[in-house]
């Protein structure tokens, strides 16, 4: 078995409960040592993919190897996989060295070995000294960390975590992410991760697998996943996004253009291959809109201009604005007649442009930063 | 907030549980301190009852002839409450884990019996059961059945039928009460495995447990407050049963409810009834308070 061989394949999975499609022709591969997520909204069928790599549910049709090995007729217990649970499960009535030995004791590990493991795996989450404690003791995190501990401590090949973070408060989500990156990157194991938060896929994953009603609607890098989003389900899921329907007009290697009724017409330095003259949508981040006062923008006292050269333009009234501490949102009506969202970084604490409802502004982006989405 | 001003106001305390307390005192407290008075009293002729303070009953009740009925009475409830929990922990997993669709179903039929009259039942159970009932008739049919397919094989076909005893004996009392008392296990059971996150099972075949693990190493364990309650509600009751031994069981099948029954009526003698109901509500009191005092160690553990 070299290294390059995938870890888990899923083959064609379809699961259906009675007339309901949970997972549909679902074809995927998951390498060793990579932090994989399952990203989607609840019912998208990441949690069902999941339980069936445990072996919780049984594939309707295709077929789940792990380390090549078919898991068709294994059952949960005999799956070198291991899982977090949403709600942890650890079990209430054992004390912690109880709850992360249970496995060891399972597969007949001498007592002298199995503490000494259970004292690592404990160590290794942060909890060394708990080993009396008792589950109801503990905070929300800490229990979450038995229950990492009592998968870890197994050393199963993938371990699999089910939305691992949505118990815990933003603080300590926030942390959780780091340090759950930090600790498959520690003891190498493969890593599974069913979430619907984007902030957690993209903070943590190597590899994000977008589901949609079923399917994979984009498997690629957290970078590649917000700044090319392949269509707009994953373009409107993954951040936020303005996205404008258009018809393409220019579709040359180097250059192309989207009109677009209420925009105006959108130029991208790069051609798109799509239908020409046919029906596309343009997804711009709100990020990459540059806004100032009309004429006074740093960039465009530079060039002397309304936008600098080869920057789409636009101009409009702000209708809206919240102001978030780190960045300020606007919602912007333009003059054509659609309205756009912009993000702008508070970057010092007295802003030299002041901004404020009804205001004239305008806008401009690179030819670079639209993408062009053909679904 | 809410709950001190509650508190705090004395008269809207009273005046809620002024009924309640009242309703106790004059219907529970009152007529069980006449009893428990009798029980220290003597007939004096035929209706006159003299309280004397005489410990005469309590002797009489503990000697070896209503001694042995009371342990007797507690081997058959204790009996009762075992096969209940065998019974019942199946039924009470198999509640929990039917489909939203069939629960209620499922409920409804644990629960049907309970609105039906006792009487009804036990004597609808007395149908069933007699020698010329259907039980008799199925096994009947079953032995003859044997015998013919044994004949047809050319061997010693068995010996003609005799209608097997199935009533007026313990194991018609240990029975009828068994089947009365299913629904008393069964409920709390199912309330204590309804609350047990799934996932822990789950959690515990993922750590490589097979399911006989799983279920005596976390099921189990977690139902344990369950199993209690059941094993109380089903105990205090079968222990004070009346109906069943009376109608269903044979001569050597009475129960301690039915020798006081007899106190006070055939014997009329309203002091030494008393005595042993008496004796009754101290063994049942001593199982609570044994159960109380388990609950309290485990509330310190935590």
């Amino acid at each position: 078995m070299t290294d390059n061989s995938p870890i888990i394949q899923i083959r064609k999975v379809s699961k259906r409960f009675g007339k309901v499609t949970a997972v549909d022709d679902v074809s995927l591969d998951i390498m060793p040592g990579e932090f994989f997520v399952l990203l989607g909204p609840s019912g998208c069928g990441k949690t069902t993919l999941l339980r069936m790599i445990a072996g919780f549910e049984v594939p309707t049709e295709g077929q789940i190897l792990i380390d090549g090995q078919d898991m068709s007729r294994v059952p949960p217990n005999k799956r070198p996989v291991n899982m977090v649970f949403q709600s942890y499960a650890v079990f209430p009535h054992m004390s912690v060295a109880e709850n992360v030995g249970y496995g060891l004791k399972i597969a007949g590990v001498g007592r002298a070995e199995r503490d000494e493991r259970v004292r690592e795996a404990l160590e290794l989450v942060k909890l060394g000294g708990f080993e009396e404690r008792k589950p109801d003791q503990m905070s929300g995190g800490q229990r979450q960390r038995v229950a990492l501990a009592r998968s870890l401590v197994m050393r199963p090949k993938v371990l699999l975590l089910d939305e691992p973070l949505s118990a815990l408060d933003a603080k300590l989500r926030a942390q959780m992410q780091f340090e759950l990156a930090d600790l498959q990157e520690q003891v190498g194991i493969t890593f599974v991760t069913v979430t619907h938060d984007q902030d957690e896929a993209l903070s943590m994953a190597c590899r994000i697998a977008v589901m949609n009603k079923g399917d994979v609607a984009q498997l690629t890098t957290p970078s590649d996943l917000y700044e090319y989003p392949a269509n707009r389900f994953v373009a409107d899921f993954v951040g936020s996004v303005n996205i404008f329907e258009g018809k393409l007009t220019v579709d040359e290697p180097d250059k192309a253009a989207v009109d677009c009724p209420g925009v105006g017409r959108i130029y991208l330095n790069h051609g798109v291959t799509g239908p020409h003259g046919g029906n596309v949508w343009v997804a711009l981040r709100p990020e990459k809109i540059y806004l100032h006062v009309p004429g006074h923008g740093n960039a465009v006292r530079a060039a002397g201009q309304d936008a600098p050269e080869g920057h789409n333009f636009a101009r409009g009234v702000i209708t809206g604005m919240s102001y978030l501490g780190d960045i300020t949102l606007f919602d912007i009506k333009l003059d054509d007649g659609a309205t756009i969202r912009v993000s702008r970084p508070n970057l010092s604490r007295h802003d030299q442009e002041v901004f404020e409802w009804n205001d004239r502004v305008s806008m401009h982006w690179r030819a670079d930063s639209p993408v062009v989405l053909l679904s | 907030m809410a709950e001190q001003d509650w508190k705090a106001d004395k008269k809207a305390f009273w005046a809620v549980s002024s009924v309640p307390l009242l309703w106790t005192l004059l219907l529970f407290l009152v007529p069980m301190s006449f009893v428990w008075l009798y029980s220290f009293g003597s007939n004096v002729g035929l209706t006159e009852i003299e309280i004397s303070g005489t410990l005469d009953n309590y002797k009489r009740a503990i000697e070896w002839l209503y001694l042995s009925i009371f342990l007797k009475s507690f081997a058959v409830a204790a009996l009762v409450t075992v096969i209940c929990l065998i019974v019942g922990f199946p039924i009470a997993m198999a509640l929990t884990f039917a489909s939203e669709k069939w629960r209620p179903w499922l409920l409804l039929a644990i629960m049907l019996p309970f609105w039906t009259n006792l009487l009804i039942r036990t004597y609808a159970l007395m149908i069933m059961l007699g020698s010329q009932g259907y039980a008799n008739k199925t096994l009947g049919w079953l032995w003859e059945s044997a015998s013919w397919i044994k004949a047809l094989v050319g061997m010693q076909p068995f010996p003609a039928w005799e209608p097997v005893q199935l009533l007026y004996n313990n194991f018609a009392v240990v029975l009828g009460l068994v089947y009365v008392h299913l629904p008393f296990m069964v409920l709390p059971l199912y309330a204590a495995l309804d609350r047990l996150d799934k996932s822990l099972i789950e959690a515990s075949l993922d750590l490589g447990a097979g399911h006989l693990r799983t279920f005596l190493k976390v099921v189990m364990p977690l139902a344990m407050p369950g199993v209690i309650a059941g094993v109380m509600i089903t105990l205090i009751p079968a222990l004070g049963a009346y109906l069943t031994p009376d109608l269903m069981g044979g001569t050597d099948s009475q129960m301690i409810a039915n020798v006081i029954e007899r106190q006070f009526k055939r014997a009329n003698d309203w002091p030494f009834g008393a005595a042993l109901s008496f004796l009754l509500i101290y063994a049942m009191f001593i199982l609570i308070a044994l159960q109380g005092l388990r609950r309290n160690k485990s509330g310190e553990a935590r």
